[in-house]
């Protein structure tokens, strides 16, 4: 371990702009550690710093209301291209609502109203201009549930494809085998491209989901608690998935699940109650948290 | 007692019990006009008898008896039957003695007026013939030119060969030309069948007049059940003969199917759009509201006020205004301003409407919203994601919705008397002449056939079973529409099967 320093751009906490390196850490730490040390026993290279990396998505100030009731309070947070950043915390805390914000799936509801902004590449994502089907199309999310469309495997993969007018059967069949190659699936189910997609096992449909995501090669990748309803198994599978796709892809994904959170993320972002309480690499986060509230609950106190 | 009232049983035994009863009275239903229906064309045999009037004179019965009546004395008396004192009850037959150009053809004759003796003849024919109905009697000789060239035993093989050697070309050349038809008509009048009556008059009838001779008494089993397959293959595809009473009834299977069919295309797209819109589009709020009850209110207005306003709205008005502009040379004579098939399918739609939104629109609430975002989530505009991925989804509801539609389509008769049904269409909406679907020609439809039948007949005796005939064949042909729509949705559900079913 070395010593690092990440900057924060959580406004209005002065005191968590520097967070100490894990030779300093404040008393009463050393379970996490251990938890840290254990999940990261495995782990490769991960010690990065935020300041050094290319920012992707930029979000300011922002608030989000369902009706009356805020869901998010005041975020704002810097988000490196090509990593894999995790956002964790108990349910309802608004990791949800945050990662729809990316992809602007919050305009389906009715009642949601946004204050403050995203940008993407300088591109701001709020903007009354902005093309959401364009931005959606930078932005793929795979929802929790595997949700593939009752058609035939190809044809999931090529839906995306189809809607920008591709016609070309040739570029079809070459980015339909890219992507299921992509997403470690081709050699499960290249012998029955045609079948319908819900005979696949759940965790082949969740890969299939991803495949049909990374088919219309976006920037960046939501990943909407993408293993909660797979077996252990299936689970491992699409974690793999995620470390090979992140040298491409910009990859945000929600996790109950700590170990997960901690064995597929670079950057961890702890939300409790619609704040972010705390942003940083993920081993920092996990092996030293700069706050009481991330260390309680990755020690399992609460939440 | 009241312990039992309060376990679970009595439920279970009213439940039951409604179930069962409606089972049974469908059942019954069913098997009432099957029976009834099917019967009808059941060769019956023909008895001969005698009957003697109260004045003392005697006469021959030869007939078919197609009823048997008990009726007390005072009601008899009431008739206009003498009824001897002391007796409590008389009981009478109905004899269905054809030969409505010689005598009378359905008669109610006392038992007590009626020799106790009755005879079946092997000889006794029964013609069933273009004109006047059917004739009982017996075969004597067959004339060619005003020469006999049978008679006696040979007249029955003769005339069965002369029928069908002269008929079945003349069937064929129907079709090709009518002048052929009318040469082979002049050629077969000259053969005629000499034939005495119970009564012992000889008739002359033209062969040309006779659709098929029979011996029902002379028949086995075998031949009456070929008789009678023939029968029911001849009522449903042929067409009408003698006000309705006699002959098939294709015309008017023709006139429901295409009916439906026609209301089918186009209530579909209508009752699907305006689902879309009411459930995917449309801002939900209280106007959305008071629009939906309405929607659903249609469903209940009763079927004869669609009626009245297919009249004034389609015929009157939009037939009126499409003839003058587009048919002015055919004016006074209305082409599209009279019913019609269009104006039938078209009230009919309209009908149906609410059946269609309300089945789709709740088929379109049942697509998980997890679809929906998935496909938003790849850059669809709502409306690449509406018809892409929900309304492929939705279409078995869809579907159940024009089952609906159809089933209470092709049973509605009050409406479509009064925007294009009648009694007898001189031609099928469909043909081979251009523009081969004739959108303004009237129709023939089961459902009014058998009110036209059954009430409106000039001869209520003889149509009665014709009643029973058709019923079976909306009732069959209702199912099969019903079962194929039921079949295609099926295929679509196993097509489209998602976790969410």
């Amino acid at each position: 371990m070395h010593a690092q320093s990440t900057t924060f751009n959580r406004p209005g906490t002065t005191d968590m702009n520097n967070i100490s390196n894990t030779d300093t850490q404040p008393s009463g730490n050393t379970r996490a550690h251990s938890i840290g040390t254990d999940i990261f026993s495995d782990s490769v290279t991960r010690d990065r710093k935020l300041a050094d990396e290319t920012i992707t998505l930029k979000v300011e100030n922002l608030n989000l209301y369902y009706g009356n009731e805020p869901a998010l309070k005041n975020v704002s947070l810097d988000l490196p291209k090509h990593c894999v950043t995790a956002f964790i915390g108990p349910s309802g805390c608004g990791k949800s609502t945050l990662l729809r914000c990316f992809n602007r799936m919050n305009d389906l509801i009715d009642s949601c109203r946004i204050e403050g902004s995203i940008t993407l590449d300088g591109m701001d994502i709020y903007d009354k201009l902005t093309d959401v089907a364009e931005l959606r199309r930078r932005v793929g999310m795979v929802f929790q549930k595997p949700n593939p469309f009752p058609k035939s495997i190809y044809e999931n993969i090529a839906y995306g494809l189809r809607l920008q007018g591709v016609k070309n059967k040739r570029l079809l069949d070459e980015v339909v085998e890219r992507s299921l190659k992509s997403a470690a699936l081709w050699d499960e189910v290249k012998d029955r491209m045609d079948q319908n997609a819900f005979g696949l096992s759940g965790g082949q449909q969740q890969r299939l989901v991803i495949a049909r995501a990374i088919a219309i090669e976006p920037d960046v990748i939501l990943l909407d608690e993408p293993a909660s309803a797979l077996d252990p198994i299936a689970t491992l599978k699409i974690e793999e998935l995620i470390h090979e796709l992140k040298d491409r892809y910009t990859i945000l994904i929600v996790t109950h699940n700590m170990q997960q959170a901690a064995r597929v993320s670079d950057y961890t972002a702890f939300m409790y109650m619609g704040d972010m309480v705390e942003f940083a690499d993920t081993n920092t986060l996990f092996t030293n948290p700069g706050k009481k509230q991330t260390e309680d609950y990755i020690t399992g106190r609460y939440g | 007692m009241r312990n039992w009232f309060k376990t679970d049983a009595p439920w279970l035994w009213m439940n039951a019990g409604a179930l069962s009863l409606s089972i049974i009275m469908v059942v019954g239903l069913l098997g009432l006009i099957a029976v009834r229906g099917f019967a009808h064309f059941w060769p019956a045999e023909i008895v001969t008898t005698t009957w003697t009037s109260p004045s003392g004179d005697r006469q021959a019965v030869l007939g078919e008896v197609t009823d048997k009546e008990v009726l007390t004395a005072a009601a008899a008396r009431e008739a206009g039957i003498t009824v001897a004192e002391g007796e409590r009850f008389v009981s009478r037959y109905l004899f269905k003695q054809g030969n409505r150009d010689f005598g009378r053809d359905f008669t109610w004759y006392l038992e007590s007026q009626l020799d106790s003796e009755w005879e079946k003849p092997r000889e006794a024919i029964m013609l069933e013939r273009r004109e006047w109905g059917n004739f009982y009697g017996f075969a004597l000789e067959i004339k060619e030119d005003g020469e006999t060239v049978a008679s006696g035993e040979q007249v029955w093989p003769e005339l069965l060969s002369r029928l069908s050697a002269q008929y079945t070309p003349l069937e064929e050349a129907y079709d090709i030309q009518r002048q052929r038809l009318d040469d082979l008509r002049k050629e077969m009048d000259r053969h005629v069948l000499v034939a005495s009556l119970a009564d012992g008059r000889q008739v002359q009838l033209p062969l040309s007049m006779i659709v098929r001779a029979t011996r029902p008494n002379a028949m086995s089993l075998a031949e009456k059940a070929s008789y009678y397959t023939t029968r029911i293959i001849e009522f449903v595809t042929d067409y009408p003969r003698e006000a309705n009473t006699e002959g098939g009834i294709f015309p008017a299977i023709f006139g429901t199917v295409t009916m439906v069919l026609l209301m089918t295309v186009f209530v579909t797209p209508f009752g699907v759009l305006a689902a879309l819109y009411l459930r995917e589009y449309a801002k939900q709020g209280p106007i959305l509201k008071i629009i939906r009850i309405s929607v659903y209110n249609l469903a209940g207005v009763p079927s004869i006020v669609f009626g009245v306003f297919g009249v004034g709205f389609f015929v009157y008005f939009l037939g009126g205004n499409i003839d003058q502009i587009f048919f002015p040379e055919a004016l006074p004579a209305p082409t599209f301003g009279t019913p019609a098939l269009l104006w039938v399918s078209l009230t009919l739609a309209l009908l149906t409407l609410p059946v269609v939104i309300v089945a789709t629109e709740e088929g379109l609430a049942r697509i998980p919203r997890s679809l929906r975002e998935g496909s938003y989530a790849l850059g669809a505009t709502k409306a690449e994601t509406l018809w892409k991925v929900v309304v492929p989804l939705a279409t078995p509801a869809m579907m159940t919705g024009m089952i609906l539609a159809v089933a209470r389509a092709a049973g509605e008769v009050a409406p479509l008397m009064l925007v294009g049904v009648v009694k007898l269409a001189p031609s099928l909406p469909i043909d081979g002449y251009a523009p081969f679907v004739h959108l303004e020609r009237k129709i023939m439809h089961l459902g009014f056939h058998i009110y036209d039948v059954g009430f409106q007949s000039p001869n209520v005796e003889a149509a009665r079973p014709l009643v029973y005939a058709t019923a079976l064949m909306l009732v069959i042909l209702i199912l099969v529409l019903n079962l194929s729509a039921i079949a295609i949705r099926n295929h679509l559900r196993e097509k489209y099967k998602s976790e969410a079913d």
